[in-house]
């Protein structure tokens, strides 16, 4: 709390808008983002309730595109990539030869041979020299550009996303579909409009200029006051995603976690030929596995947080990657890596929150679903 | 904005000294630093704490702090009503106490700061926060 910002973090095309809005900002991934605005819990609730909105600018985007673009993708991502059709998303994973991550990832498909990749914040560059070497190693004709900087990217979230946003453009969003796109304008504002998120709520993610990225942000909160839309920052971004057990990269894996141990099996397209990393997920997935993602709940009044030990006796046994008290379901839950025979719905877990032990219950995922019809 | 009646540490509890012992609690400041408090984990009645101790741990939906004693002496009770009312911390931070102690040093109360040099540092560390 008593930290001066480092003056080499990176800015959104809405920072001021944040600052001037009063949010609490924090170094996230290299950038300068804001962690709430006036509540972690309010913004979480307003998600589940209503709809929030979310600056994930810093999120970034690299652009596959020629003949060999399709190729070049289902040799480094892990999802099978010629299931997406033109106008679709999907969820998918770089990946290293050990099966492990680079990155985890959204896929879009803008046409035939041009993909648009949305990277984690953090791992831009990473992921840029990774596709641009393999891509310059497998030759054929597949260009990669890092485009980051040529996006602002907002995320509105929530059950009344819909109603809100359909205000602002002409779009028909009813038409588009869960992992699916469309272009068109919003607030008069060139865009491409995702129905895609991190929270477990429905809602939108839409690419615009970043030139125009504050006049998209006024317009789709003034449209959205009457329904109780608020600005929100990364906190409740982390607490929502973690209730809809949606893992983070780089705090649940990395590149020293197997697709199939983060329990993502179901990213890998089994079917396709060969990618980086298949040969050891094959073996992982005929041995099985020796540790695993598990979710788990609190049993006893503690919250473990990432880092925490999971304890067996006086052994630890794993880690817990992700913790925190949710507000919706008000809970302490979390992920934590831990071996196989411990990753089972009802097994104990036992884990040293900062010298005390507390018992743990691993739950079915997600820890939150929406209703129906939201 | 700081209630002169209470002394405080530069760690942002305060301490109100009465006849029914010290209570602790944390500042105005402390809770919106912290954000959304939803956990605070005290001391057993009865324990011995020394000033400037960790005495228990307040969690925000972010975030984890330890709460240290402005006072030495004895955990003489505990606020129970904060384990299914943690939200109070932030609400009103200088009405809920956490702890009472009975002091055990006299004099210890001198080395803490008062309302004015308090309010002073508050404004220097959110200069630096900002």
């Amino acid at each position: 709390m008593t930290s001066s910002l480092p003056t080499a973090l990176k800015k959104t095309p809405l920072n001021a808008k944040h600052r001037s809005h009063g949010a609490r900002m924090v170094e996230f991934g290299g950038w300068d983002m804001p962690v709430s605005y006036v509540g972690i819990v309010e913004e979480h609730l307003a998600v589940r309730r209503a709809a929030g909105l979310f600056d994930v600018s810093h999120m970034g985007e690299i652009e596959v595109a020629g003949r060999d673009a399709l190729a070049t993708l289902q040799w480094l991502t892990c999802n099978d990539v010629s299931k997406v059709a033109v106008g679709q998303a999907q969820y998918s994973a770089l990946t290293t030869d050990r099966g492990t991550f680079i990155d985890d990832l959204l896929v879009y498909r803008l046409h035939d041979d041009h993909f648009l990749l949305v990277v984690n914040a953090g791992n831009i560059m990473k992921d840029f020299e990774w596709i641009a070497s393999r891509a310059r190693a497998r030759g054929g004709d597949a260009a990669v550009v890092n485009s980051s900087s040529r996006y602002a990217l907002l995320a509105l979230q929530g059950p009344r996303s819909q109603e809100i946003l359909q205000t602002l453009t002409g779009i028909d969003l009813a038409a588009i579909a869960y992992y699916h796109f469309a272009v068109g304008e919003v607030a008069g504002i060139r865009a491409t409009v995702s129905r895609t998120g991190y929270t477990g709520e429905d809602g939108f993610e839409i690419f615009i200029p970043p030139a125009l990225a504050a006049r998209a942000w006024d317009a789709i909160l003034a449209a959205g006051r009457d329904a109780g839309a608020c600005p929100c920052g990364l906190g409740a971004r982390d607490t929502l995603r973690l209730e809809a057990a949606m893992r983070l990269c780089g705090s649940d894996m990395d590149e020293d976690t197997s697709v199939l141990e983060a329990g993502l099996g179901w990213i890998v397209g089994w079917k396709k030929d060969n990618f980086v990393g298949a040969e050891r997920l094959r073996e992982q997935k005929a041995s099985g596995l020796t540790r695993k993602l598990a979710a788990f709940e609190m049993k006893d009044r503690a919250i473990a947080r990432h880092g925490h030990a999971v304890m067996n006796g006086a052994t630890q046994i794993g880690m817990v990657t992700s913790g925190t008290q949710t507000p919706f379901l008000k809970k302490a839950i979390g992920f934590a890596m831990v071996p196989a025979e411990f990753a089972v719905v009802g097994s104990a877990l036992d884990i040293d929150v900062r010298g005390r032990r507390a018992s743990a219950e691993v739950v079915a995922e997600p820890f939150y679903k929406r209703p129906k019809g939201n | 904005m700081y209630p002169t009646d209470l002394r405080y540490t530069r760690e942002h509890e305060w301490v109100r000294i009465g006849a029914d012992g010290a209570a602790v609690g944390i500042t105005d400041f402390a809770q919106s630093q912290l954000g959304d408090v939803v956990f605070v984990e005290l001391p057993d009645v009865g324990r011995e704490v020394k000033q400037g101790e960790v005495f228990g741990t307040i969690e925000s939906v972010k975030a984890v702090s330890e709460l240290f004693s402005p006072l030495s002496g004895q955990v003489i009770a505990i606020n129970d009503g904060l384990s299914t009312h943690p939200e109070k911390v932030n609400d009103k931070p200088h009405e809920t106490w956490m702890i009472r102690l009975r002091p055990s040093a006299a004099g210890e109360a001198d080395a803490l700061l008062d309302a004015a040099a308090y309010e002073a540092l508050v404004k220097q560390q959110e200069g630096r926060s900002s």
